[in-house]
């Protein structure tokens, strides 16, 4: 019985896991290699072609993500490391607070947010509004619809995704070795350059799998920011899925861009060890 | 121990030394930057909540009104995708910690042949795209012909906010001390005496803190939902269709009160656990 025990303590959420993650996996794989439509049904025909059609019609759209993904995630990582090094080391007694401040926008929820952004930036909205009235900018120049909108969504959705955990590196970095370095004559550039960054790094490591992942895959800021020169994979695989029915390409493209990410992710997680990077995302 | 005395006193000559005052202030105006672009558009929410707005496009500023707060039930699938959306939430919540507190306790009691390989599907479920994982939930569900709805629904939120409480109650589980179970267990306590009676009012913390986690991941979802939802709407996805036509206040409204009661658990949450250490 004890040595049952956490067995039978795993099974039921296991199985869950199981059943509805591995398990789909295997009927996307299925799906992708089936041939019809709605109206008469799919039918197995493990046809592979689907994948070679859908890469070469959809390569635009695969490597637009890719590139809206890598910037976005830079860009993430340029703005959030500043923020975390401060509330690290200068937020005293209220790092807790800050740390909450960051976390509180996710109380609203992310398309509703997204929305927001929609209304602000609009041609005639708070921010392009006085600013062409004034004639500050030109009045045919517009945000919505472009890259910057799209990939400025983008940070602005996951950007604490890369704080977190981030700032779950520095602040587990000892204020004493810092001082050991400067005792030892180090500058204040060589302590952090030599002492603070290298230790910090996988938290940097830990927020780019936490962000560029599901930025990647995101369809929702181009969907509402972007116009049709940003269309993102995501966009591809949701409107097939959802609107076309074209399980099928659907499930082809679903299965190429998880693969793709998992051998990255898992690639990653071997240099990086799973447990590190699941602490840091837990937090 | 000793060695903690020192280093109060040579804090100061640290700052003395490195003599970046200014760029320590600088980056504090850049920290205040930061949060209020992450507030910039819920502030935008809040205030369009009282927009007195005459179209069903809530956009440009008309003034000020209360007038929404009383209309609240102006859209009747408006109102329905909520209530859709707080029932799931319930749902998927209480399943999500029953089986997260028992995998947690797994994870943090026991050493067990197929530990790694449960941490491996637990990352996986955590670090794949919400995009893949409805996609390939809708496919199950196509293959096997399960009409797509409020089930399915939650069985995917079950499925995402699982291992984040696995983790969270595995956490708690790693911190307890051994010696007081085993105290019980002197003074006579069963097994199930044992873990009603002390295990479990010990880890409730982190169960609580797993179960506000699952609930706020679920209200909040779009994606996978909107891949296994068919028919059925949620509120994020009663916005997202909304956005073709315009968002009526209404949709501020609700997003308003969703986050004033967010905020008021957590702030509570944090002067609790600020209290208690």
């Amino acid at each position: 019985m004890k040595r049952l025990a956490p067995y039978l303590l795993i099974l039921p959420g296991g199985l869950w896991l199981a059943i509805f993650l591995v398990v789909p996996m295997v009927f996307m794989a299925s799906v992708s290699t089936q041939e019809g439509d709605m109206v008469n049904g799919f039918v197995q025909t493990f046809n592979f072609s689907v994948y070679g059609d859908a890469l070469a019609l959809y390569q635009t759209q695969f490597l637009r993500s890719a590139g809206y993904g890598l910037v976005a995630t830079a860009v993430s990582v340029a703005l959030a490391y500043p923020m975390a090094y401060w509330i690290a080391f200068k937020g005293g007694a209220r790092k807790s607070t800050y740390l909450l401040l960051v976390l509180l926008p996710f109380f609203v929820s992310f398309v509703l947010r997204t929305v927001s952004w929609k209304f602000l930036l609009a041609d005639d909205g708070m921010i392009l509004g006085p600013l062409k009235a004034t004639g500050l900018v030109p009045d045919d120049f517009h945000v919505l619809q472009t890259t910057v909108a799209v990939i400025g969504g983008l940070v602005y959705n996951y950007l604490p995704f890369m704080i977190l955990p981030i700032y779950v590196a520095l602040e587990r970095v000892d204020p004493r070795v810092v001082e050991a370095a400067q005792d030892l004559y180090a500058a204040r550039r060589q302590a952090f350059t030599k002492v603070v960054l290298p230790l910090s790094l996988p938290g940097v490591f830990a927020g780019v799998l936490m962000t560029f992942v599901p930025m990647t895959a995101d369809y929702v800021n181009a969907g509402i920011l972007g116009g049709p020169e940003n269309t993102m994979i995501g966009n591809i695989i949701q409107t097939k899925y959802l609107v076309n029915n074209d399980y099928p390409t659907a499930a082809a493209l679903s299965f190429t861009l998880m693969a793709a990410m998992l051998v990255g992710i898992f690639a990653y997680a071997k240099v990086l060890g799973t447990e590190n990077v699941l602490e840091a995302a837990a937090r | 121990m000793s060695t903690m005395t020192p280093q109060k006193t040579t804090a100061p000559a640290t700052r003395v030394r490195g003599g970046s005052r200014l760029g320590d202030r600088v980056l504090k105006v850049y920290v205040w930057l930061i949060l209020a672009w992450l507030f910039l558009p819920i502030a935008v929410m809040i205030v369009f909540g009282f927009n007195d707005t005459r179209s069903k496009s809530n956009v440009t500023w008309q003034g000020f009104t209360f007038k929404w707060w009383g209309r609240l039930g102006d859209y009747p699938e408006l109102t329905l995708a909520v209530q859709n959306s707080l029932q799931i939430a319930v749902l998927s919540t209480v399943i999500t910690t029953v089986l997260g507190t028992l995998m947690g306790l797994a994870l943090g009691r026991y050493r067990f042949r197929g530990q790694g390989a449960t941490n491996l599907v637990m990352f996986a479920a955590i670090a794949s795209p919400e995009l893949v994982m409805g996609a390939s939930l809708l496919s199950l569900f196509i293959s096997g012909g399960v009409q797509t709805g409020f089930v399915t629904v939650v069985v995917a939120h079950v499925l995402f906010s699982l291992s984040f409480v696995a983790i969270t109650v595995r956490a708690r589980v790693i911190g307890l001390d051994p010696s007081i179970e085993e105290a019980a267990r002197d003074l006579g306590a069963s097994t199930w005496v044992t873990f009603w009676r002390v295990t479990f009012p010990m880890i409730l913390p982190g169960v609580v803190a797993g179960a506000l986690l699952a609930f706020a991941l679920s209200i909040d979802d779009f994606v996978i939902t909107q891949f296994t939802s068919g028919a059925l709407q949620t509120f994020p996805l009663w916005i997202w269709g909304a956005t073709r036509i315009g968002v009526p206040p209404q949709v501020n409204i609700i997003g308003t009160l969703i986050f004033a009661i967010g905020v008021a658990i957590a702030v509570f949450n944090t002067v609790i656990s600020r209290r208690r250490t």
